[in-house]
């Protein structure tokens, strides 16, 4: 899994009906220290995740595991990261 | 695969359900040594902090290593490792 900071939501109501019941949120990829380190991408929200909150992503095809494999993603975000503990001398 | 030490943990309470029970470790692939990418994976054999490890990198292969069908992960460590060689920074450029 990576990292990623909630920075926005995307609504689109034309979509495949397998998304029913799922949030599209914008994501900015970062890294273990919260520092931005990617584009922002789209990622189905499967916790009910918020903007700001720092999260943990699966990515390509293991995205769509929690939902019965239906949800057509490539990115999905599976918890809310409390804390992210380095041992010394390896974070920023 | 790739090797990789493991550099920290990562708590989060709220989280899919599926990924309950799955202790989550912060590891940094050896050849990505000095700069600060990680990636989390799940832990299938016990690893600790500090421990040098075998990381499989195959979400179908990992859910089978942990012995959790629906989990939805991407990396499981799922070896210890005591030696190796040739395997680091140098060994990328």
């Amino acid at each position: 899994m990576f990292y990623g900071k909630v920075v926005g939501t995307v609504v689109a109501t034309e979509k495949d009906p397998r998304f029913e019941g799922y949030k599209l949120l914008v994501v900015q990829k970062v890294d273990h220290n919260g520092a931005v380190s990617g584009e922002p991408f789209v990622a189905v929200d499967f916790v009910q995740a918020g903007r700001g909150d720092f999260v943990c992503l699966t990515k390509s095809k293991d995205a769509s595991w929690p939902s019965a494999r239906t949800v057509p993603t490539d990115a999905g975000i599976m918890g809310i990261i409390d804390a992210v503990t380095l041992a010394a001398g390896k974070g920023e | 695969m790739y090797l990789a030490r493991v550099i920290g943990t990562v708590v989060a309470s709220h989280k899919e359900p599926n990924l309950s029970g799955i202790k989550l470790l912060v590891v940094q692939d050896l050849a990505d040594e000095g700069t600060q990418k990680s990636v989390i994976a799940a832990d299938a054999v016990g690893a600790g902090v500090g421990d040098t490890v075998l990381v499989l990198q195959e979400g179908g292969s990992a859910r089978e290593a942990l012995g959790k069908p629906e989990a939805p992960i991407n990396d499981a460590v799922i070896g210890i490792v005591d030696q190796y060689k040739g395997y680091g920074p140098e060994s990328r450029a």
